[in-house]
């Protein structure tokens, strides 16, 4: 085996080696190379109507060519060494993998890790540059909150939402609404502190509008339905100009604000202190879905998870706790719209992509579903890496290659690592089982097979 | 079960679930044509009848999964009114006092053992979304009390040890244990077994028996069973009720059951290797030998009610 990985055995001639380039590992190579070129092309400069074959000859016939070919045969090398040295190496990755899962192991270790990171999430921002002050606002406060909250969709109870960002519109929306900054006027106008409650009322309803009918169907067709309520959302939202105000969208909604005897304070556009505000709603929010996890109500969504038939069969009511989970993660998302919304002061249609849903969604498989540390490492990792890559371009990374990016950074994790960054020890079990063939691993596609025999 | 035949007859008919003219077709298969019977409160009923006889479309029946075309299902809980279990779904089945097990375990799978028991017993607790986020005081005391009768009953089918495992990787034995205990966590008056000892060795087997005994005696569980192994059937049933192509052809104690000409044809086979006697792959238990050896064993007599 290793003899064939190595192309440099002595005693080989001409022959020898063509015979090489054509068997596996040959072809594996030129794979590796081939894919690379591709990368080369894709991020190298772009060509023009003056000169078409700019994007290829200037990545291409470039020095930096080499750098890519290089790439090429190191990712070639190692994936060989993967397959040689494969056991042994799992078992390295999978001790290392481990080590933060060890260090929490016991009750008081755990304490101390989440008040040191506790800690860092206070003190570090106030080191920071205001650009990545407003970046863990914008870009990871708000996404680790709807992360946190699909995760009680999808990870918790195995429901796959794609529309999930429909909710984070109608909290934007509520909070523009009550503060009167919408074309249509509320009966009174509000501080943003008293459209919270509103904001998760408002998202949660709509999450039981949708999900009292929708949740019946088995997974697939629940993720066609979710996808489509996205898009109405944004459609109705986009064209229905004199209510929420377009695609052009409303501004000056107002800045939260505290206006208790004496003490008056105002979050104004500045970052840090909305960033500290999106801390307190994260710790609560980690706190309560930590306690729902190991609850009654976490068991039976697992329960769900695992086998609806069994599920329902111990007497649990699956609509009920399916549309549970889901106005759970609406009303979530319900908040971080607002927070949202007030903080950029502006609400526009064209924000709430379906495109978002599905990035919320990556947030939660790349973190680990079903885990709590998971979604939110997962999420501030992932909105982190493209404001980095803005900020140093690596091989001439362009802001517009996100995706491309992100979907192949995805695909190498499933086959790595499928479980995800921080997986739960739930779903570590479930695919390890899936692999020896017991049950499904594939949360998302729900198990309500009805073969209950014949 | 004495005390259960006893009973019966000095009260008359105290049936916890009559079953009246249940049939069910799938298309143009008739699964069930017209099921009548009685399951007498606190006896071990077992249903016996050749693969395909309709006993698992029953059970599915009874349990909410199924929609019969016709009939009835009346339980009748202890000290509550009765009420029609057709139209209802296997989560309010579960909630009115039937518990069931699967042909097929269906555990949940990646949950520990003792998971999967609390799931059954926090069933029927009431702790909603907001108690279990805001850890109140009534989710507190609840929590507390699933713990402690989870405990119980891994302890009362003798899974204490094997409480952290994951229910997977249970040994057979172990996992018809366990789908058991979690079915009892649901706390039912009435518990469906569908053939519980399907695929375990005979050690397991004694074990399993020595345990529907228990259910039925120590926790005064109704035990409807369904079961090929004609040895256990005969031992543990109070009576047996023999279901052929949909229809019920005998029923009664076991040892009527075993002498019924009718049973004898479709199902047991005779003591001499009758090749017309099985009709429809009476696989198993219609090998000639079982049917008498249950006859013969008996510390718990099939003669005793009668």
């Amino acid at each position: 085996m290793s003899a064939a990985t190595v192309p440099a055995s002595a005693g080989r001639g001409p022959a020898g080696w063509w015979a090489w380039a054509r068997g596996v590992e040959g072809r594996r190579l030129v794979a590796w190379i081939l894919s690379l070129l591709v990368l080369a092309v894709m991020t190298g400069p772009s060509g023009n109507n003056g000169s078409p074959t700019t994007g290829f000859t200037g990545s291409l016939l470039h020095p930096r060519v080499l750098v890519f070919v290089a790439l090429g045969v190191a990712g070639w090398a190692l994936s060989a060494l993967r397959r040689s040295q494969g056991e042994r190496l799992r078992r390295l990755n999978r001790s290392i993998l481990a080590l933060p899962q060890r260090a929490v192991a016991d009750r008081r270790n755990r304490l101390l890790v989440y008040l040191v990171v506790l800690g860092v999430a206070i003190a570090y921002p106030l080191t920071l540059s205001g650009f990545w002050q407003q970046v863990l606002v914008d870009q990871i406060g708000i996404f680790v909150l709807l992360a946190m909250g699909l995760n009680v969709v999808v990870g918790y109870a195995g429901l796959l939402d794609l529309g999930y960002i429909a909710f984070y519109a109608i909290g934007a929306y509520s909070g523009a609404y009550w503060t009167g900054s919408l074309p249509v006027h509320p009966p009174f106008h509000l501080n943003p502190f008293w459209v919270i409650p509103l904001a998760i009322a408002a998202a949660m309803l709509a999450g039981l509008v949708l999900g009292a009918p929708t949740l019946r169907l088995r997974g697939d067709y629940l993720a066609i339905v979710t996808l489509g309520f996205g898009e109405i959302i944004q459609i109705a939202a986009t064209n229905l100009q004199s209510v929420t105000g377009g695609a052009e969208g409303v501004s000056g909604i107002p800045h939260f604000s505290v206006h208790v005897g004496g003490l008056h304070y105002a979050w104004k556009l500045s970052n840090l202190p909305y960033y500290y505000l999106l801390l307190a709603f994260v710790v609560i929010a980690l706190i309560a879905f930590h306690f729902l996890a190991d609850s009654r109500v976490g068991r039976a969504f697992t329960a769900i998870r695992e086998d609806e038939v069994a599920a329902e069969a111990v007497g649990i009511n699956l609509l009920k706790y399916k549309v549970m989970a889901f106005a759970i993660g609406a009303s979530t998302s319900g908040v971080a719209g607002l927070l949202s919304a007030s903080k950029i002061s502006f609400v526009s249609s064209e924000y709430f992509t379906v495109q978002l849903s599905i990035l919320v969604l990556v947030l939660v498989i790349f973190g680990g579903m079903g885990s709590l540390p998971g979604a939110v490492a997962g999420a501030a990792f992932l909105q982190w890496v493209p404001q980095i890559l803005r900020q140093h371009p690596l091989f001439g990374y362009q802001p517009q290659d996100l995706y491309i990016y992100l979907g192949a950074l995805l695909v190498v994790m499933m086959i790595f690592r499928p479980e995800g960054m921080l997986p739960s020890r739930r779903r570590r079990r479930e695919l390890a089982l899936a692999e020896r063939g017991i049950g499904t691993a594939d949360a998302m596609s729900g198990s309500s097979d009805p073969a209950v025999g014949p | 079960m004495t005390a259960a035949a006893l009973a019966t007859t000095a009260e008359g008919a105290d049936p916890i679930v009559s079953v009246e003219g249940l049939t069910l077709r799938f298309g143009g298969v008739v699964s069930l044509a017209g099921v009548s019977l009685d399951h007498q409160r606190g006896e071990i009923l077992a249903v016996i009848g050749p693969n395909g006889a309709g006993k698992t479309s029953l059970f599915n029946c009874l349990t909410g999964v199924y929609q019969p075309q016709a009939g009835h299902i009346r339980f009748r809980p202890a000290g509550r009114p009765p009420v029609e279990l057709v139209g209802r779904r296997p989560n309010r089945v579960n909630r009115l006092g039937v518990a069931r097990t699967f042909q097929t375990s269906r555990l949940f799978n990646a949950l520990s053992a003792y998971e999967n028991v609390r799931i059954g017993v926090e069933s029927r607790q009431r702790t909603g979304p907001l108690g279990a986020m805001l850890r109140l005081p009534r989710t507190l005391g609840e929590e507390r009390a699933s713990r402690v009768r989870s405990e119980e009953l891994l302890e009362f089918v003798g899974l204490t040890g094997r409480a952290d495992e994951v229910a997977s990787v249970l040994p057979y034995g172990d996992q018809r244990k366990l789908e058991i205990a979690r079915a009892l966590g649901t706390g039912p008056e009435l518990l469906l077994l569908d053939e519980p000892a399907a695929g375990t060795n005979a050690g397991e087997k004694a074990a399993l028996e020595a345990l529907i005994r228990r259910v039925n005696q120590e926790m005064g569980v109704s035990v409807l069973l369904i079961e090929h192994d004609m040895r256990l059937v005969m031992s543990v049933a109070d009576r047996v009720t023999v279901l052929n192509f949909g229809r019920v052809i005998a029923s009664g104690t076991p040892a009527e059951v075993q002498h019924d000409e009718a049973v004898i044809e479709a199902y047991l086979g005779r003591t001499e290797p009758d090749p017309a006697g099985g009709d429809s792959g009476t696989a198993g238990p219609g090998n000639a030998g079982s049917g008498p050896g249950g006859a013969e064993d008996g510390p718990v007599g099939p003669g005793v009610g009668s």
